[in-house]
């Protein structure tokens, strides 16, 4: 994939073979041109950060159909970033990214980095460079009030538990619960509309997530707790070790100065 | 240049949502031919309330999105009581909305045939069902079967809407493999290659019925 007549025909082909990409019409003479180029350096040239997130997750990246914008924790976090890296918040521009779509997006030059409620895993490293931890979350269950299933030990052979396509907690699942059918969907508000219809028995995901969509539908809570630790990252393209630390003394600076507590408590209330 | 180690590595994956999409496609082809010509004589029969909700069928169907049809199925019937899991309703879906396409290409080709071969049939003491049987329909046969061989080829690649209900086909294990291996171009090019494996020899096979039935009239 990194080979440029490989991505070249990559950038072509994606668009009819999967849909995956609605924005990959961005030159890649440009995106292999530059790709030697450090991409903090890009940064600045540009002055503006691209930033790929969630618009569909409500407390972290959700886009507010009232107001157009999207809101969230991995936005102000971004916001911030801009100011510390640019010197101004405003010079950010965010795009969306599912679980699916946001290595290639990044690998493809769409996007400066993630910010999009990732995971570090090993697995991902070999893909793209994290910063330090910026949110720990951890994965859990969302069940309708009144479920028999209370726990991890609850999903037997029969029990439908509903994921997201590419996301860690798909693949936690399988490896937790092996019995148990795992069924996975584009989105959570896919995953959720079809836990909400009866396609499946409990929905799986990190707590954070979970907990934006009680926030959404009180009928649904948690159970079990958390049983696996989710550290999330904010993710850029393999080689950036500038960009990296850049984002690394910011997040820094923000914990210090008390902001990332008060962005941290505007969107996360529970525990 | 493409990395066969993915296709390899994930075979079991990969003919498991291939299966599922053959069994869709086939169960969609039989489906949708069914409705399709029950709808096409609902439109052509000399009954006026069949004819309106027959074109209330086609009009109705033909201009909604696949996708709205398969939630409708997977996330709306649930509401009423009715859980279909992605497989059964996204093939649903499949099959209604390609019937749609099939009635009109029918009824096109059976209006195609001149009105003066009904009229004749029928003075000559033929019932309106016999003069269908043995005069128009064997006219117009030959000029509905490319149409539909190409209906028939949309639907096995339209299959692929299951895989944004977790329908367990191709497309569905396409994505999952995707995910875990943070390879997209090379694992879809495999799954572009299962489903020519299907549309090819439709195709062909549409073709070669399409001389032989030139050849015998």
């Amino acid at each position: 994939m990194f080979k440029s007549k490989a991505s070249k025909i990559t950038g072509i082909l994606l668009l009819s073979a999967s849909m995956l990409l609605s924005a990959c019409g961005k030159s890649d003479k440009e995106t292999s041109g530059t790709a030697a180029k450090n991409a903090l350096e890009q940064i600045k040239e540009k002055d503006k950060i691209v930033v790929g997130v969630k618009y569909d997750t409500r407390l972290f990246g959700l886009k507010n159909p009232s107001s157009g914008e999207v809101e969230g924790f991995d936005i102000d976090i971004s916001k911030e970033l801009a100011k510390d890296i640019l010197g101004d918040e405003k010079k950010i521009e965010f795009k969306e990214v599912t679980s699916k779509t946001r290595i290639p997006m990044l690998n493809n030059g769409d996007i400066d980095m993630i910010v999009a409620t990732m995971t570090i895993s090993e697995e991902r490293k070999k893909e793209v460079d994290f910063s330090d931890v910026y949110f720990q979350a951890g994965q859990s269950l969302l069940v309708k009030k009144g479920s028999p299933i209370k726990g991890l030990e609850d999903l037997k052979k029969g029990t439908k538990v509903l994921a997201v396509k590419g996301s860690t907690s798909a693949v936690n699942i399988r490896e937790k619960a092996p019995e148990t059918t795992v069924l996975e969907f584009e989105n959570y508000t896919e995953a959720f509309t079809a836990l909400k219809s009866g396609q499946g028995d409990a929905l799986t995901t990190d707590d954070s997530i979970l907990y934006g969509m009680v926030d959404q539908d009180s009928n649904y809570e948690l159970v079990g707790g958390t049983f696996t630790d989710e550290p999330y990252g904010i993710a850029v393209k393999k080689g950036n070790k500038e960009l990296v630390d850049a984002i690394n003394s910011a997040l820094k600076k923000m914990k210090d100065s008390g902001k990332y507590d008060e962005i941290k408590n505007k969107w996360i209330k529970s525990n | 240049m493409i990395d066969f180690s993915i296709l390899i590595n994930n075979l079991d994956t990969y003919l498991e949502g291939f299966k599922n999409t053959i069994f869709a496609s086939i169960i969609g082809l039989v489906g949708s031919f069914i409705i399709g010509v029950i709808v096409a004589v609902m439109r052509i029969a000399p009954i006026k309330p069949l004819n309106w909700i027959g074109t209330v069928y086609v009009e109705f169907i033909r201009n909604i999105p696949l996708l709205i049809i398969a939630f409708f199925f997977y996330v709306g019937l649930p509401a009423v009581g009715v859980t279909l899991s992605g497989f059964v309703a996204g093939t649903i879906a499949l099959s209604i909305y390609t019937a749609s396409f099939i009635a009109e290409a029918i009824r096109a080709g059976i209006q195609s045939v001149p009105k003066g071969q009904m009229e004749a049939a029928r003075s000559s003491g033929l019932t309106y069902v016999q003069a269908m049987r043995t005069i128009i329909l064997p006219q117009a046969i030959k000029i509905v079967i490319p149409p539909i061989g190409n209906q028939f080829i949309n639907l096995v690649k339209n299959s692929s809407i299951l895989g944004i209900i977790a329908g367990l086909d191709l497309m569905y294990f396409g994505d999952i493999v995707s995910s875990h291996t943070f390879v997209t171009f090379d694992v879809y090019i495999f799954v572009a290659l299962f489903y020519l494996v299907l549309t090819i020899p439709l195709s062909l096979g549409v073709g070669y019925l399409e001389k032989r039935l030139a050849r015998n009239h």
